[in-house]
């Protein structure tokens, strides 16, 4: 029988303390050590809760945590495990202060997880970058291998700091040896990942979720949230508000609620990026209202993604701000597929023309063909991410599109500098 | 159920030879830089011959002929 859990806010955050990781005796204090309930060959009690929970993946794609582990659970042979800590997403922070503050309850999940779809090895996947979350996951797992908590060998894997690096098959491919870049499927990783074997990719904070709904049960879960979009969620709020901060909410806070948590805004707001540099632009008077859940965030041609709110200012130039990361995308292509090399460069080439007022008219519709041109045409996802960010910022920003077409320069003030992370370049 | 053939492109392999245009200009299209646009439509018997040669003659292999 599951424990009774806690009621309200915050959930994963509970334990956080802000002067150092939670450590092993301190999490089993509070949590109790992980409720382990067996392996099925065609989906155990765990996997049952989680799908009767109705979590989704927190690292952008939303799929059902609990059909995917059951794919996985159904394959023939011992599977593997991959912790998603990659947060490739400049404008995330979520997964790192996870890693980082409370490696626990993601580990928790993934040795869950790992029980429950019979895989003997887990892998924690953490930005090279993030050294803090890089040092506090190999002490939780130095510790839980000296207690001898779980079944299955758990190794930590410090990735390239690249965009694409946490996408599901270059994952596979840096862990296998190769570089971390995207792989043609099928295979996919469910069938064919880490050494060959049937591999569950899981996000850290999908992980950590998993972990309190194997002690507290799915009905405890859907205490939050909306019956179709149930839970609560990790946000990184960013831009002009008071306080950039991570925090969690209810599915179906507003972004308007949200930005209050955050202490507010600095000023008046002309527009929010939901989800991240992988996310959509949307006036700020139209998304304020909006409830942060994916049913409506679609209506505005948006997602949740990985959980990001970009407040951006009044006063400021939109148009110069999106040329400036589009051109950061461009250069994050992987360099394998020909329609992203060189569609995400003219893409960004023409945002950069139309922030600076230069054949303004001509680079919109020239937009217009290239995104019908490179959309769907890459081995992953990546240049169809990079195409709604620069669609949607020319929507949001299309008064300004059109001052820039009259004016043929900017009159706005420079926009406040987007994080751009630099990268050292290397995939292997 | 009748197996229906459809072609794909392996992008990670292409390197925009351009062959597949050449040979199965029916339904292979070029891009500004000279990939490969093919539409999901599955491919009538009457096409299937120059679809199995253009998958024969791509110099990087990178065209496959499903049948699902």
């Amino acid at each position: 029988m599951p424990r009774v859990g806690p009621e309200g806010l915050p959930r994963l955050l509970a334990g956080y303390r802000p002067d150092g990781p939670i450590g092993l005796q301190e999490h089993v204090a509070q949590y109790g050590p992980p409720p382990w309930r067996g392996t099925h060959r065609h989906g155990g009690p765990l996997i049952d809760a989680v799908e009767a929970s109705g979590l989704r993946g927190r690292g952008g794609a939303s799929f059902p945590t609990g059909r995917k582990m059951r794919t996985v659970a159904q394959h023939r042979g011992r599977s593997v495990v991959v912790v998603n800590g990659s947060e490739g997403e400049a404008l995330s922070a979520k997964d790192r202060l996870l890693l980082t503050s409370l490696p626990h309850l993601v580990l928790d999940g993934a040795a869950l997880a790992a029980e429950a779809v019979g895989a003997d090895e887990i892998v924690v996947a953490v930005d090279r970058a993030s050294r803090r979350a890089l040092s506090s996951v190999h002490r939780a797992i130095e510790a839980r291998r000296a207690a001898q908590l779980d079944g299955a060998l758990v190794r930590g894997v410090a990735l390239p700091s690249r965009y694409v690096a946490g996408e599901e098959t270059a994952l596979v491919n840096f862990v296998n040896g190769g570089a971390a870049k995207p792989t043609f499927t099928p295979p996919r990783p469910f069938e064919r990942g880490v050494s060959g074997r049937p591999t569950l990719i899981q996000n850290a904070e999908t992980l950590a979720h998993v972990a309190l709904i194997a002690r507290y049960g799915p009905d405890w879960f859907r205490q939050l949230g909306t019956p179709d979009e149930p839970g609560s969620t990790l946000l990184t709020i960013a831009g002009a508000v008071e306080h950039g901060i991570v925090c969690e909410v209810a599915l179906g806070t507003t972004i308007g609620a949200a930005v209050t948590a955050a202490g507010g805004a600095t000023g008046a707001l002309s527009a929010f990026l939901v989800g991240g540099y992988y996310g959509s632009w949307l006036p700020a008077d139209e998304a304020w209202d909006v409830p942060l859940l994916n049913a409506t965030l679609q209506a505005h041609g948006a997602s949740l993604g990985t959980g990001v709110l970009y407040a951006f200012p009044v006063g400021h130039c939109g148009l110069v701000a999106a040329a400036q990361v589009a051109d950061y995308l461009a250069g994050e292509t992987a360099g394998q597929c020909g329609p992203c090399v060189y569609g995400l460069r003219a893409i960004a080439d023409a945002m950069a023309s139309i922030a600076a007022g230069q054949q303004v008219t001509a680079m919109v519709e020239r937009l217009q063909r290239l995104f019908d041109e490179v959309r769907g045409r890459g081995a992953c996802n990546y240049p169809d991410g990079v195409i709604r960010f620069v669609d949607t910022a020319l929507r949001t920003f299309n008064a300004e599109v059109e001052r820039h077409a009259a004016h043929r320069h900017c009159l706005l003030a420079p926009p406040p500098a987007m994080p751009i992370p630099v990268f050292d370049g290397r995939w292997q | 159920m009748k197996k229906q053939h459809r072609l794909i492109v392996n992008m990670i392999e292409c390197e925009a030879h351009g062959v597949c245009a050449e040979l199965f200009p029916e339904r292979v299209q070029l891009d500004e830089w000279g990939y490969p646009i093919i539409d999901d439509e599955p491919i009538p018997p009457a096409l299937l011959k120059h679809a199995r040669r253009a998958v024969q003659n791509c110099p990087k292999l990178a065209l496959i002929l499903t049948d699902e």
